[in-house]
Protein backbone atom coordinates (compact mmCIF):
# COMPACT_ATOMS: atom_id res chain seq x y z
CA UNK A 1 0.00 0.00 0.00
CA UNK A 2 2.98 2.27 0.18
CA UNK A 3 2.27 3.03 -3.40
CA UNK A 4 -0.69 5.00 -2.55
CA UNK A 5 1.24 6.74 0.21
CA UNK A 6 1.07 10.73 -0.22
CA UNK A 7 3.87 12.38 -0.56
CA UNK A 8 4.35 14.93 2.24
CA UNK A 9 6.52 17.24 0.43
CA UNK A 10 3.98 19.02 -2.07
CA UNK A 11 2.33 21.66 -1.15
CA UNK A 12 -1.67 21.49 -0.66
CA UNK A 13 -2.71 25.14 -0.18
CA UNK A 14 -3.10 27.08 -3.44
CA UNK A 15 -1.36 30.00 -3.44
CA UNK A 16 -3.62 32.99 -2.27
CA UNK A 17 -0.86 35.60 -2.83
CA UNK A 18 -1.79 36.41 -6.40
CA UNK A 19 -5.61 37.06 -5.72
CA UNK A 20 -5.50 40.26 -4.74
CA UNK A 21 -3.95 41.14 -8.27
CA UNK A 22 -6.56 39.33 -9.69
CA UNK A 23 -9.43 41.26 -7.77
CA UNK A 24 -7.54 45.12 -8.50
CA UNK A 25 -7.63 43.88 -12.48
CA UNK A 26 -11.63 43.09 -12.00
CA UNK A 27 -11.94 46.16 -10.17
CA UNK A 28 -10.32 48.27 -12.97
CA UNK A 29 -11.83 47.15 -15.75
CA UNK A 30 -15.24 47.73 -13.86
CA UNK A 31 -13.84 51.25 -13.14
CA UNK A 32 -12.77 52.12 -16.82
CA UNK A 33 -16.13 50.89 -18.62
CA UNK A 34 -18.74 52.30 -15.93
CA UNK A 35 -19.85 55.38 -17.40
CA UNK A 36 -20.35 57.58 -14.16
CA UNK A 37 -21.42 61.38 -16.09
CA UNK A 38 -24.70 61.05 -17.81
CA UNK A 39 -26.97 64.05 -19.00
CA UNK A 40 -28.35 65.90 -16.84
CA UNK A 41 -32.23 65.57 -17.82
CA UNK A 42 -33.92 68.21 -17.45
CA UNK A 43 -37.35 67.00 -18.47
CA UNK A 44 -39.48 64.20 -17.38
CA UNK A 45 -38.92 61.22 -18.76
CA UNK A 46 -41.39 58.30 -18.01
CA UNK A 47 -41.29 56.13 -21.83
CA UNK A 48 -44.02 54.75 -23.11
CA UNK A 49 -44.35 50.82 -22.72
CA UNK A 50 -44.14 47.93 -26.00
CA UNK A 51 -43.44 44.73 -26.47
CA UNK A 52 -41.79 44.94 -30.27
CA UNK A 53 -38.54 46.00 -28.96
CA UNK A 54 -35.31 45.60 -30.54
CA UNK A 55 -31.87 46.66 -29.19
CA UNK A 56 -29.52 49.18 -30.41
CA UNK A 57 -26.55 47.67 -32.55
CA UNK A 58 -23.43 50.14 -32.37
CA UNK A 59 -23.83 52.45 -28.88
CA UNK A 60 -21.46 54.84 -30.84
CA UNK A 61 -23.88 55.59 -33.84
CA UNK A 62 -27.03 56.57 -31.48
CA UNK A 63 -27.27 60.10 -30.53
CA UNK A 64 -30.11 60.96 -27.70
CA UNK A 65 -32.85 63.52 -27.79
CA UNK A 66 -35.46 64.20 -24.81
CA UNK A 67 -38.95 65.15 -24.71
CA UNK A 68 -40.83 66.22 -22.07
CA UNK A 69 -42.13 68.65 -19.89
CA UNK A 70 -39.21 70.28 -18.22
CA UNK A 71 -39.33 69.32 -14.03
CA UNK A 72 -38.22 72.75 -13.32
CA UNK A 73 -41.81 73.86 -13.98
CA UNK A 74 -41.66 77.13 -12.11
CA UNK A 75 -38.22 77.94 -14.35
CA UNK A 76 -39.25 76.66 -17.35
CA UNK A 77 -42.68 76.73 -17.93
CA UNK A 78 -44.84 73.30 -18.46
CA UNK A 79 -44.57 73.51 -22.07
CA UNK A 80 -42.79 70.14 -22.89
CA UNK A 81 -39.63 70.79 -24.53
CA UNK A 82 -36.79 69.41 -26.43
CA UNK A 83 -33.55 68.70 -24.48
CA UNK A 84 -30.08 67.47 -26.17
CA UNK A 85 -26.97 67.54 -24.78
CA UNK A 86 -27.44 69.60 -21.26
CA UNK A 87 -29.95 71.82 -22.49
CA UNK A 88 -33.02 72.80 -23.90
CA UNK A 89 -33.10 73.56 -27.83
CA UNK A 90 -35.57 75.29 -30.23
CA UNK A 91 -36.85 72.62 -32.68
CA UNK A 92 -35.27 74.57 -35.17
CA UNK A 93 -31.64 74.10 -33.59
CA UNK A 94 -32.40 69.73 -33.88
CA UNK A 95 -30.97 69.85 -37.08
CA UNK A 96 -27.81 71.15 -35.67
CA UNK A 97 -27.36 69.02 -33.50
CA UNK A 98 -27.65 66.33 -35.65
CA UNK A 99 -25.25 67.42 -37.99
CA UNK A 100 -22.94 68.21 -34.76
CA UNK A 101 -23.34 64.51 -33.74
CA UNK A 102 -22.59 63.41 -37.88
CA UNK A 103 -18.99 65.19 -37.53
CA UNK A 104 -18.38 63.32 -34.71
CA UNK A 105 -18.77 60.18 -37.05
CA UNK A 106 -16.61 59.44 -39.86
CA UNK A 107 -17.76 59.58 -43.16
CA UNK A 108 -18.63 56.26 -44.06
CA UNK A 109 -20.47 56.15 -40.51
CA UNK A 110 -22.82 59.31 -40.93
CA UNK A 111 -25.99 57.81 -42.68
CA UNK A 112 -26.09 55.03 -40.14
CA UNK A 113 -26.87 57.23 -37.24
CA UNK A 114 -29.59 56.71 -35.06
CA UNK A 115 -31.85 58.83 -33.19
CA UNK A 116 -32.83 57.62 -29.78
CA UNK A 117 -36.63 59.77 -29.20
CA UNK A 118 -36.80 59.69 -25.58
CA UNK A 119 -40.24 60.91 -24.88
CA UNK A 120 -42.40 61.16 -22.23
CA UNK A 121 -45.51 59.70 -22.44
CA UNK A 122 -47.55 62.77 -21.62
CA UNK A 123 -46.32 64.51 -24.76
CA UNK A 124 -48.72 64.89 -27.53
CA UNK A 125 -47.66 64.12 -31.14
CA UNK A 126 -47.32 67.83 -32.71
CA UNK A 127 -43.56 68.38 -31.09
CA UNK A 128 -42.84 64.57 -31.54
CA UNK A 129 -43.56 65.07 -35.52
CA UNK A 130 -41.93 68.50 -35.51
CA UNK A 131 -38.60 66.87 -34.35
CA UNK A 132 -39.27 64.01 -37.08
CA UNK A 133 -39.54 66.86 -39.55
CA UNK A 134 -35.87 68.07 -38.40
CA UNK A 135 -34.54 64.80 -38.52
CA UNK A 136 -35.74 64.61 -42.09
CA UNK A 137 -34.44 67.68 -42.97
CA UNK A 138 -30.92 66.57 -41.12
CA UNK A 139 -31.24 63.24 -43.74
CA UNK A 140 -30.99 61.06 -39.66
CA UNK A 141 -33.60 59.23 -40.94
CA UNK A 142 -32.99 55.84 -38.27
CA UNK A 143 -35.28 57.07 -35.21
CA UNK A 144 -35.82 54.26 -32.42
CA UNK A 145 -38.64 55.38 -29.94
CA UNK A 146 -37.03 54.28 -26.62
CA UNK A 147 -39.79 52.54 -24.65
CA UNK A 148 -39.82 50.04 -21.76
CA UNK A 149 -40.83 46.51 -22.04
CA UNK A 150 -44.38 45.82 -21.35
CA UNK A 151 -44.43 43.92 -18.25
CA UNK A 152 -41.66 44.95 -16.43
CA UNK A 153 -42.74 47.47 -14.02
CA UNK B 1 17.75 51.88 24.67
CA UNK B 2 16.03 49.24 22.98
CA UNK B 3 15.54 45.94 24.76
CA UNK B 4 15.43 43.95 21.83
CA UNK B 5 18.31 44.73 19.30
CA UNK B 6 17.62 42.49 16.48
CA UNK B 7 13.72 43.54 16.35
CA UNK B 8 12.20 42.67 12.54
CA UNK B 9 11.51 46.30 10.16
CA UNK B 10 7.53 46.20 10.72
CA UNK B 11 5.21 45.26 8.31
CA UNK B 12 1.83 46.49 7.23
CA UNK B 13 -0.18 43.09 6.82
CA UNK B 14 -1.81 42.56 3.34
CA UNK B 15 -3.86 40.14 4.31
CA UNK B 16 -7.04 42.25 3.35
CA UNK B 17 -5.55 44.25 0.35
CA UNK B 18 -7.92 41.59 -1.45
CA UNK B 19 -11.19 42.22 0.84
CA UNK B 20 -10.48 46.31 0.31
CA UNK B 21 -10.49 45.68 -3.32
CA UNK B 22 -13.13 43.24 -2.96
CA UNK B 23 -15.34 46.05 -1.47
CA UNK B 24 -14.87 48.47 -4.20
CA UNK B 25 -15.41 46.02 -6.97
CA UNK B 26 -18.68 45.14 -5.41
CA UNK B 27 -18.98 48.67 -5.00
CA UNK B 28 -18.41 49.56 -9.10
CA UNK B 29 -20.70 46.14 -10.07
CA UNK B 30 -23.51 47.69 -8.09
CA UNK B 31 -23.37 50.86 -9.69
CA UNK B 32 -22.15 49.85 -13.07
CA UNK B 33 -26.08 50.64 -15.10
CA UNK B 34 -25.44 48.55 -18.30
CA UNK B 35 -27.42 51.04 -20.21
CA UNK B 36 -29.96 48.71 -22.04
CA UNK B 37 -31.05 51.06 -24.37
CA UNK B 38 -34.26 49.41 -26.37
CA UNK B 39 -37.25 50.75 -27.99
CA UNK B 40 -38.91 51.09 -31.68
CA UNK B 41 -37.02 51.06 -34.74
CA UNK B 42 -38.50 52.90 -37.39
CA UNK B 43 -36.98 54.96 -40.38
CA UNK B 44 -38.34 58.25 -41.48
CA UNK B 45 -39.24 58.52 -44.95
CA UNK B 46 -35.95 60.93 -46.83
CA UNK B 47 -36.93 64.44 -47.48
CA UNK B 48 -39.14 65.71 -50.02
CA UNK B 49 -37.05 66.62 -52.68
CA UNK B 50 -37.91 70.17 -54.09
CA UNK B 51 -37.20 69.90 -57.69
CA UNK B 52 -40.02 67.16 -58.50
CA UNK B 53 -43.65 66.65 -58.02
CA UNK B 54 -44.89 64.19 -55.28
CA UNK B 55 -44.89 60.53 -55.96
CA UNK B 56 -48.50 59.40 -57.03
CA UNK B 57 -49.97 57.32 -55.06
CA UNK B 58 -51.39 54.51 -57.63
CA UNK B 59 -51.61 51.66 -54.50
CA UNK B 60 -55.60 50.58 -54.90
CA UNK B 61 -57.33 51.28 -52.11
CA UNK B 62 -58.00 48.25 -50.38
CA UNK B 63 -54.74 47.74 -50.21
CA UNK B 64 -54.19 50.23 -48.13
CA UNK B 65 -55.17 49.68 -43.86
CA UNK B 66 -55.83 53.34 -42.49
CA UNK B 67 -55.31 54.07 -38.99
CA UNK B 68 -56.33 57.59 -38.04
CA UNK B 69 -55.91 58.66 -34.30
CA UNK B 70 -57.47 62.02 -33.26
CA UNK B 71 -56.95 64.43 -30.76
CA UNK B 72 -59.38 62.92 -28.09
CA UNK B 73 -57.19 59.75 -28.94
CA UNK B 74 -59.92 57.91 -30.60
CA UNK B 75 -59.10 55.70 -33.45
CA UNK B 76 -60.48 55.54 -37.07
CA UNK B 77 -59.70 52.73 -38.81
CA UNK B 78 -60.73 52.02 -42.15
CA UNK B 79 -63.20 54.49 -41.53
CA UNK B 80 -64.82 52.86 -38.54
CA UNK B 81 -64.72 54.04 -35.08
CA UNK B 82 -62.79 51.56 -33.31
CA UNK B 83 -63.10 50.61 -29.82
CA UNK B 84 -60.98 46.85 -29.63
CA UNK B 85 -57.26 46.42 -27.60
CA UNK B 86 -54.34 46.56 -29.22
CA UNK B 87 -54.27 42.90 -29.24
CA UNK B 88 -57.30 42.62 -31.20
CA UNK B 89 -55.41 45.02 -33.52
CA UNK B 90 -52.53 43.20 -33.92
CA UNK B 91 -55.14 40.44 -35.39
CA UNK B 92 -56.33 42.27 -37.91
CA UNK B 93 -53.11 44.10 -39.37
CA UNK B 94 -52.13 40.56 -39.28
CA UNK B 95 -55.11 39.32 -40.96
CA UNK B 96 -55.04 42.15 -43.67
CA UNK B 97 -51.09 41.80 -44.67
CA UNK B 98 -51.74 37.62 -44.90
CA UNK B 99 -54.99 38.40 -47.43
CA UNK B 100 -54.74 36.97 -50.40
CA UNK B 101 -57.86 38.40 -52.39
CA UNK B 102 -56.46 38.10 -55.92
CA UNK B 103 -52.63 37.34 -55.67
CA UNK B 104 -50.36 38.38 -58.33
CA UNK B 105 -47.78 36.34 -59.46
CA UNK B 106 -45.13 37.42 -56.78
CA UNK B 107 -47.89 36.76 -54.51
CA UNK B 108 -48.21 32.96 -55.44
CA UNK B 109 -45.27 32.39 -55.04
CA UNK B 110 -44.94 34.07 -51.12
CA UNK B 111 -47.99 31.91 -50.94
CA UNK B 112 -46.57 28.52 -51.48
CA UNK B 113 -43.01 29.63 -49.69
CA UNK B 114 -45.40 30.02 -46.08
CA UNK B 115 -45.25 27.53 -43.72
CA UNK B 116 -48.46 25.09 -43.66
CA UNK B 117 -49.61 26.07 -40.35
CA UNK B 118 -49.65 29.63 -41.99
CA UNK B 119 -51.58 28.03 -45.55
CA UNK B 120 -54.46 26.75 -43.17
CA UNK B 121 -55.31 29.85 -41.34
CA UNK B 122 -54.77 31.44 -44.61
CA UNK B 123 -57.45 29.25 -46.33
CA UNK B 124 -59.35 29.17 -43.50
CA UNK B 125 -60.58 33.43 -43.25
CA UNK B 126 -57.56 35.05 -45.40
CA UNK B 127 -59.15 35.19 -49.00
CA UNK B 128 -61.90 38.14 -48.96
CA UNK B 129 -62.12 39.80 -52.01
CA UNK B 130 -62.44 42.91 -50.29
CA UNK B 131 -59.23 43.22 -48.48
CA UNK B 132 -55.58 43.74 -49.65
CA UNK B 133 -54.24 41.74 -52.76
CA UNK B 134 -51.03 40.01 -51.19
CA UNK B 135 -48.37 41.14 -49.32
CA UNK B 136 -46.21 42.81 -51.75
CA UNK B 137 -49.07 45.12 -51.71
CA UNK B 138 -49.88 45.67 -48.53
CA UNK B 139 -49.30 49.11 -46.76
CA UNK B 140 -50.53 49.84 -43.20
CA UNK B 141 -51.11 54.14 -43.25
CA UNK B 142 -51.18 55.70 -39.83
CA UNK B 143 -52.04 59.11 -39.01
CA UNK B 144 -51.71 60.91 -35.87
CA UNK B 145 -53.57 64.13 -35.61
CA UNK B 146 -51.01 66.92 -33.50
CA UNK B 147 -52.89 66.29 -30.58
CA UNK B 148 -52.66 62.57 -30.07
CA UNK B 149 -50.94 61.13 -26.96
CA UNK B 150 -47.47 59.61 -27.12
CA UNK B 151 -48.45 57.15 -25.48
CA UNK B 152 -50.93 55.94 -28.23
CA UNK B 153 -48.91 56.52 -31.03
CA UNK B 154 -46.64 54.07 -29.90
CA UNK B 155 -49.18 51.77 -29.09
CA UNK B 156 -50.42 52.11 -32.44
CA UNK B 157 -47.09 51.47 -33.74
CA UNK B 158 -45.92 48.74 -31.57
CA UNK B 159 -48.80 46.51 -32.44
CA UNK B 160 -48.26 46.97 -36.35
CA UNK B 161 -44.95 46.13 -35.60
CA UNK B 162 -46.39 43.08 -33.42
CA UNK B 163 -48.28 41.75 -36.18
CA UNK B 164 -45.47 42.33 -38.79
CA UNK B 165 -42.88 40.61 -36.15
CA UNK B 166 -45.56 37.48 -35.60
CA UNK B 167 -45.78 36.78 -39.36
CA UNK B 168 -42.08 37.32 -40.10
CA UNK B 169 -41.14 34.76 -36.83
CA UNK B 170 -43.90 32.24 -38.07
CA UNK B 171 -42.57 32.15 -41.52
CA UNK B 172 -39.47 31.20 -40.46
CA UNK B 173 -40.47 29.18 -37.07
CA UNK B 174 -39.53 31.32 -34.69
CA UNK B 175 -40.69 32.81 -32.21
CA UNK B 176 -41.02 35.97 -31.40
CA UNK B 177 -38.28 36.86 -28.84
CA UNK B 178 -36.04 34.85 -31.07
CA UNK B 179 -37.15 36.87 -34.57
CA UNK B 180 -35.81 40.23 -32.46
CA UNK B 181 -32.74 38.97 -31.00
CA UNK B 182 -31.85 37.60 -34.58
CA UNK B 183 -27.95 39.47 -35.25
CA UNK B 184 -27.76 40.39 -38.74
CA UNK B 185 -23.68 40.46 -38.56
CA UNK B 186 -24.10 36.78 -38.35
CA UNK B 187 -24.49 35.25 -41.40
CA UNK B 188 -27.25 32.37 -40.66
CA UNK B 189 -28.78 34.70 -38.30
CA UNK B 190 -29.30 37.79 -41.78
CA UNK B 191 -29.61 34.42 -44.04
CA UNK B 192 -32.96 33.67 -41.85
CA UNK B 193 -33.74 38.00 -41.62
CA UNK B 194 -33.85 37.58 -45.25
CA UNK B 195 -35.97 34.95 -45.60
CA UNK B 196 -38.34 35.80 -43.49
CA UNK B 197 -39.00 39.36 -45.31
CA UNK B 198 -38.54 38.45 -48.54
CA UNK B 199 -41.48 39.45 -50.60
CA UNK B 200 -43.53 40.99 -47.53
CA UNK B 201 -42.38 44.53 -46.84
CA UNK B 202 -42.67 46.43 -43.53
CA UNK B 203 -44.51 48.99 -45.44
CA UNK B 204 -45.66 50.98 -42.68
CA UNK B 205 -46.11 54.83 -43.58
CA UNK B 206 -46.87 57.49 -41.37
CA UNK B 207 -48.70 60.41 -42.60
CA UNK B 208 -47.42 63.73 -41.43
CA UNK B 209 -50.30 65.75 -38.99
CA UNK B 210 -52.09 68.54 -40.38
CA UNK B 211 -51.00 71.54 -39.11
Amino acid sequence: MSKFKKSSNTQQEIPTAALPDIIFMLLFFFMVTTVMRETDILVKQQLPKATQLQKIERKSLVSYIYIGEPKNVSLFGDEPKVQTNDAFVDIDDVILFVNQEKDKLSEAERDKITMSMKVDVGVKMGIVSDVQQELREANALKVLYSSIKRGED
Amino acid sequence: MPRNKNRQPPEVSSGSMADIAFLLLIFFLVTTTIANDKGIAMRLPPKPDPNEPPPEVNKNDKNIFKILANSGDQLLIEDEPYRAGMEQLKEDVKEFVLNFGSPGDEGIQIYNSLPSTMKAKINQFGKRKDSSDDPTECVISFKAARGTSYELYIEVLDAINGAYNEIYAERVGISVEEWLSLDKEDDIQNDMYERARQGIPRAISIAEPDK
